[in-house]
């Protein structure tokens, strides 16, 4: 098998490919995960010191010795293994179908599983309606431990009408 | 016009520009590693009715550039001039670009993902500038109605980016340092704090220019506002480090008349090659930010360096030059420049001693 030395360190086999405009032309460095880590250019996987193949382990399979009934993306066709070896998933339905083995690696790149960020299809961005209602309930908690039952009484009606509920119906 | 790069901002002794961008997916296609030649032109021809609709009323007028149509110096001029990451301008088939005519902002088409919007700022400004960007990236929802999942976010290609898809990154000059030779650790430091630090002009240890680009890894699990509060946060910490290690810097005289030769070369030589300019050209801002150069600001400073990078030289001459040919130019035109800028600070002290 054939590979190039890292052109910083000039030991380690280049695992890593960096492209960069150098003098008006496109270039490309090759590099090792170690001076990738040193540079800068480490990504959350290689700073674990791994990569998309040996973090997968036991998973991962020659592209030969892919099974003709591994279970496919109906959409773009894509296989775990695919997305696996090119570390590149194939549409947005994949995430669905192969959605138990891609979480512990979302895992343990992001170090959670759960997007706490911007919401599309309103005109601002607005926080996440349930992690909304689990900051309410926890005020209203505290309303109602603090006596403050006028503010608890706002935060009530406000966690009432964020439910999709009648003023008169009763909490769960 | 005035470029973006040609106006003044905040923290501009250490940091010289901000840039957010955003990486958007739409459900109706495969993400581009698994789309053919007419799923990307399908895909562009989507995206630029979304533009062009009257009805969204986009805060800015963009062009198209399309990337297949573009010679090879046009191509590596976009990287230059930080609209596009090199990695974009390797491969131009259904690939192309909006762009708007101060080019703070672009969004690309067909790069690791369908839409990447981007806007830049110059000097210290993440919460501005991801105002923009999110104001951009709501507009464009509304027509195009980008792939997201109540759990895991935006949905993208790699599973480096999913959650928010935003990228943060600030350009810094670190000239001390790097000179202090401190880069390496802190760059190790910052990684294991989900964010990360590497040379923009070179991969080496001493990257051209002493320039560094600092941006967030992590895109999951934290707010927009979290990640850009984390981002400034560490970015001042290293502004804070990098003022105190110029200070005793300053103090030297040899750094006192490497600044001065460093002036007088880019102000007399006839023939400067790229490398040789920046590492000039870096004392130089280095020594507006300790008080041993006056008459110019970073502004300046900053416009010429993206004006003389090779391909964006070799575009403004209109025509093909030898590497010696573009060394001349280069030359002349930072010569010139820097004779209009110190001129004209003559003059207006000139006339201000008059008036007294």
């Amino acid at each position: 098998m054939s590979f190039t030395i890292c052109e910083s360190c000039g030991k380690n086999p280049a695992t890593i490919h960096i492209k960069t405009i150098l003098n008006g032309e496109l270039a490309e460095y090759a590099i090792c995960a170690e001076c990738a880590q040193k540079l800068g250019y480490g990504n959350l996987l290689t700073g674990l010191g791994r990569n998309y193949s040996s973090l997968l382990g036991g998973f991962f399979r020659d592209e030969d010795e892919e099974e003709s009934g591994a279970v496919r993306c109906d959409c773009c066709g894509s296989t775990f293994d695919g997305i696996a070896r090119s570390g590149k998933v194939g549409c947005a339905q994949c995430y669905r179908v192969f959605s138990g083995r891609l979480l512990p690696l979302i895992q343990r790149i992001h170090g959670s599983t759960r997007h706490r960020g911007k919401v599309p299809g309103g005109d601002l961005p607005l926080p996440r309606q349930q992690s909304q209602l689990a900051v309410m309930r926890g005020e209203l908690r505290d309303a109602i431990d603090t006596e403050n039952f006028e503010q608890a009484a706002k935060l009530r009606d406000c966690i009432r009408s964020l439910e999709g509920r009648k003023p008169g119906e009763k909490m769960v | 016009m005035k470029k973006w790069y040609e106006e003044s901002g905040k923290q501009e002794d250490v940091i010289v520009s901000t840039r957010i961008r955003l990486i958007r997916n739409l459900r109706e296609y495969p993400f581009p590693v698994k789309m053919s030649h007419e799923d990307r032109f399908a895909l562009i021809a989507r995206v630029t009715g979304a533009v062009e609709d009257g009805n969204l009323s986009l805060p800015v007028a963009l062009r198209f550039l399309n990337m297949e149509r573009l010679s090879k110096a046009e191509a590596v001029s976009l990287a230059e001039r930080h609209i596009t990451n090199p990695e974009f301008i390797a491969e131009c088939d259904g690939r192309g670009v909006f762009l708007s005519d101060d080019e703070s902002v672009s969004i690309l088409l067909n790069s690791e993902n369908h839409i990447q919007i981007q806007v830049l700022g110059k000097g210290m400004d993440l919460y501005g500038i991801y105002e923009e960007a999110d104001r951009l990236d709501t507009i464009l929802d509304k027509s195009l109605h980008f792939a997201f999942d109540e759990v895991l976010g935006f949905l993208t290609q790699s599973l480096e980016n999913l959650g928010t898809g935003m990228r943060a990154s600030l350009i810094l000059h670190l000239p001390a340092l790097m000179e202090g030779g401190e880069i390496g650790r802190m760059s190790a430091n910052l990684s294991k704090l989900g964010l990360a630090l590497h040379g923009i002009y070179g991969a080496g240890a001493q990257p051209k220019g002493a320039m560094y680009q600092l941006s967030n890894q992590v895109s999951l699990g934290l707010t927009e506002q979290e990640a850009i509060a984390n981002l400034d946060r560490i970015a001042m910490q290293v502004i804070s480090q990098e003022r105190s290690q110029r200070r005793s810097l300053a103090e030297k005289l040899e750094v006192q008349d490497a600044v001065s030769r460093s002036l007088a070369v880019l102000q007399s030589a006839r023939v400067l090659a790229s490398d040789e300019f920046m590492s000039l050209m870096s004392n130089v801002r280095f020594g507006i930010s300790a008080g041993l150069v006056s008459n110019l600001d970073y502004a300046d400073v900053d416009g010429l360096t993206l004006r003389v990078q090779p391909a964006t030289l070799v575009l403004s001459s209109g025509k093909q030059l030898t590497l010696c040919e573009l060394d001349a130019l280069r030359a002349q035109v930072v010569a010139s420049t820097l004779k209009n800028r110190l001129n004209r600070e003559e003059k207006q002290n000139g006339r201000i001693q008059g008036n007294e």
